[in-house]
């Protein structure tokens, strides 16, 4: 059993007006059958563009959003579904840390106040321990016990970050949800704190659902990865694997979109450059979502045969992976013909996406940890 | 002769906390259809300084104490508002980060395109629409007819910053400053972003002061990079002469910070210990001496000027900051 498991979970917006009974309005599927699993220690980064589905899915996680349908289990509980005040008791050890260091500390609490109130509001330790706890949450993150009645203005960006992961740290997490956590932060001070999550995970024994949008950072990070498309994983590996060959088309061209800090490697390379938009999750195109903008697709008129193979290759490769894909196999243009063969999983929608009824998921190489 | 040439650019501003000089005797030239990256962290004065030189900074607060921006014989900086305005636009361009602010939501993309066309060519608008369709299709908008007639929040982030890219490119700029022309954008966008810029700039001989804290984007995009760190610039090197052979420790120092996607994967990253201090009370000497893995007594003595090294590789002039340049680059530099 894995620390964390997340099982086919969907988080679904209704947007724009609503009639009668509300209903009419439009469903944005912010993240639409997202799976994996978290052991302890481990760090999986969550990676895409904006849009894609990867914060939302933190924040369904950490119980900020209701799910709405799906799984997410924690040490073998079931969190989805919880009242707020069932939620409280696994709340300390599913923590967040979030993006933006200026908006996410109140600016009226000091210190000292911001990393004891997660202990007060738990109960945890008499008033005079959660100060000792503050102190040493506060030494463990690199910065000087003697700050503790500062408030946070009289920090800098990188100093801010460290109170936030200071505060998330403070319960005594299993695991920690990282939501670009130094994507706001200045080049010196992101390696800097990326330095400190790398030692923080090694003395605490900590999971990391690390979120970003910057290959680089995550590679640093995490051992495996996990590339979203909206509100989708395309493509989940180990770290090399993912960086060394990247199987989906849509994780080659985000790899070589990436601007490299080496003039003679900028020239040398080849860049894919993906043609138009990412497509609005409220109007997804039919069939696999990246395939307007694919420069793999399968185009009409082309024999399917040739990319069968490749799908049937994409299902052996995958073994013990979740039961019901949800999302054809990258290249595989459905046919229309065929699509009485592909089954809709139960309580699936109405949008006419041709779900495949297969073992494997979009990524060959998508394996069981 | 250079096309635009920055002499000692020194502006302040007068604030609670005390005086600020975000911009310190900077001094830099920029020579026709190439590429100027100037690069930075938050503070070091990069944006202050294109601001300064377009007459764009409030004043007050912002005071611009000394220095002489020369362009086709003029010191932009003697000039008349009106005379600025009526190069602002036309021979000078620019493009901000966020397209989202810098495009006004109640115009349709005809009126705010067109409008730089009545103002600087004196053309109808109804003759301004044809010019105004070609210029998008030219920064690769689809359906540039239609797309005139639409506002703003009907367009995505990266069709937006195509939109600011042709507005300023209307007229035919020989400067465009980009001020992090990309930070906004996704990287499958900034990809697409960046490859237009280049492709117009052959086209057009524009030439271009590229402003980010990305050294990716730096390295793939420029000629020639200035370093700039707490207002001044502290190197100063062809492009591949910088990344190859840092001379500053600084420079140094933020090439080895930036993660990248070759190398040890499980390796710490070299991260530049503090930071950046604060511009109302500097420390005495060089800037970074407090930061500096490689201080000397010298770097409190005072502020390192900008000298030119002897680098036998390198393709143009190399010039840092710091005592220690010289010595540093020559340990780098194969004998």
């Amino acid at each position: 059993m894995s620390l964390l498991e997340v099982r086919d979970l969907a988080k679904h917006f209704t947007v724009g007006a609503r009639g009668f009974l509300g209903r009419g309005g439009a469903v944005l599927r912010a993240v639409d059958g997202v799976s994996f699993e978290l052991e302890r220690g481990r760090a999986l980064g969550l990676v895409g563009e904006s849009g894609c589905g990867k914060s939302t899915a933190a924040r369904t996680i950490v119980g900020l959003h209701r799910a709405t349908a799906g799984s997410v289990r924690l040490g073998g509980v079931e969190l989805t579904g919880l009242s707020r005040r069932e939620w409280q008791a696994h709340r300390g050890r599913l923590q967040m840390i979030f993006q933006d260091p200026y908006a996410s500390l109140d600016p009226r609490q000091t210190v000292a106040s911001i990393l004891t109130e997660p202990l007060a509001i738990h109960r945890r330790g008499k008033p005079r321990e959660r100060r000792l706890r503050a102190l040493a949450l506060l030494d463990a993150v690199g910065l000087n016990p003697r700050h503790i009645n500062r408030y946070p203005h009289e920090f800098s960006g990188g100093q801010r970050q460290r109170i936030g992961i200071a505060r998330a740290l403070a319960l005594e997490p299993e695991v920690l949800v990282c939501d670009e956590p130094v994507s706001a932060l200045d080049v010196s001070i992101q390696a800097q704190i990326v330095n400190l999550l790398a030692e923080l995970r090694e003395r605490f024994q900590l999971a990391y659902l690390f979120i970003a949008h910057d290959l680089a950072v995550v590679r640093h990070v995490c051992e495996e990865v996990a590339v979203m498309y909206l509100g989708r994983i395309v493509e989940r590996a180990p770290r090399d694997e993912l960086f060394e060959r990247p199987r989906h088309p849509y994780t080659q061209a985000l790899l070589s979109a990436v601007p490299l800090p080496d003039p003679a490697a900028e020239r040398a390379r080849r860049r894919i450059v993906l043609e138009g938009d990412v497509p609005s999750p409220l109007h997804p195109p039919p069939g696999c979502a990246f395939e307007p903008r694919c420069p793999a697709r399968a185009r009409p008129g082309r024999p399917l045969r040739a990319r069968r193979r490749r799908s049937s290759r994409a299902r052996r490769g995958a073994r013990g992976l979740p039961r019901r894909a949800r999302s054809a196999p990258w290249g595989l243009r459905v046919n229309p013909e065929r699509r009485a063969t592909y089954a809709r999983p139960r309580g699936a929608s109405s949008r006419g996406l041709p779900h495949v009824r297969m073992r494997a998921r979009s990524s060959p190489h998508l394996r069981e940890s | 002769m250079a096309l635009l040439d920055v002499r000692d650019l020194t502006v302040r501003f007068d604030t609670h906390h005390g005086t600020v000089r975000a911009v310190d005797h900077v001094s830099f030239t920029l020579e026709a259809g190439e590429t100027l990256g100037l690069v930075g962290e938050s503070g070091s004065g990069k944006s202050v300084t294109n601001l300064a030189l377009l007459g764009l900074l409030p004043q007050p607060p912002a005071v611009v104490e000394a220095g002489e921006v020369w362009f086709e014989g003029r010191d932009l900086l003697k000039l008349a508002p009106a005379e600025l305005r009526a190069l602002r636009g036309d021979a000078l361009s620019m493009i901000f980060q966020d397209p989202m602010t810098s495009l006004n939501p109640l115009l349709t993309l005809e009126r705010q395109l067109s409008e730089v066309l009545e103002t600087h060519r004196g053309v109808t608008r109804r003759a301004a629409r044809a010019k105004c369709a070609a210029a998008l299709g030219d920064v690769g908008i689809p359906e540039p007819e239609r797309r005139l007639d639409q506002y703003p929040h009907e367009l995505s982030g990266g069709m937006r910053q195509r939109v600011m890219i042709a507005m300023a490119l209307l007229c035919d700029p020989q400067v465009l400053i980009a001020d992090e022309p990309t930070t906004a954008l996704d990287v499958t966008i900034q990809a697409q972003i960046l490859e237009l810029m280049k492709d117009l700039q052959r086209r057009h001989g524009t030439a271009i002061v590229l402003i980010t804290h990305d050294l990716g984007v730096v390295a793939g995009m420029s000629d020639r990079v200035n370093v700039m760190y707490a207002g001044r610039i502290v190197e100063s090197a062809a492009a591949d002469d910088l990344f190859a052979r840092p001379a500053h420790p600084y420079t140094e120092g933020l090439l080895a910070s930036v993660p990248r996607l070759g190398g040890d994967a499980a390796a710490a990253l070299r991260s530049i210990p503090g930071t950046p201090p604060d511009l109302a009370s500097l420390p005495p000497g060089c800037a970074f001496a407090p930061r500096c893995p490689a201080r000397v007594d010298a770097c409190l003595a005072g502020v390192p000027l900008l000298v030119e090294l002897r680098d036998a590789a390198a393709r143009r002039p190399h010039h840092a900051a710091c005592v220690a340049a010289a010595e540093r680059l020559a340990a780098r530099s194969p004998a």
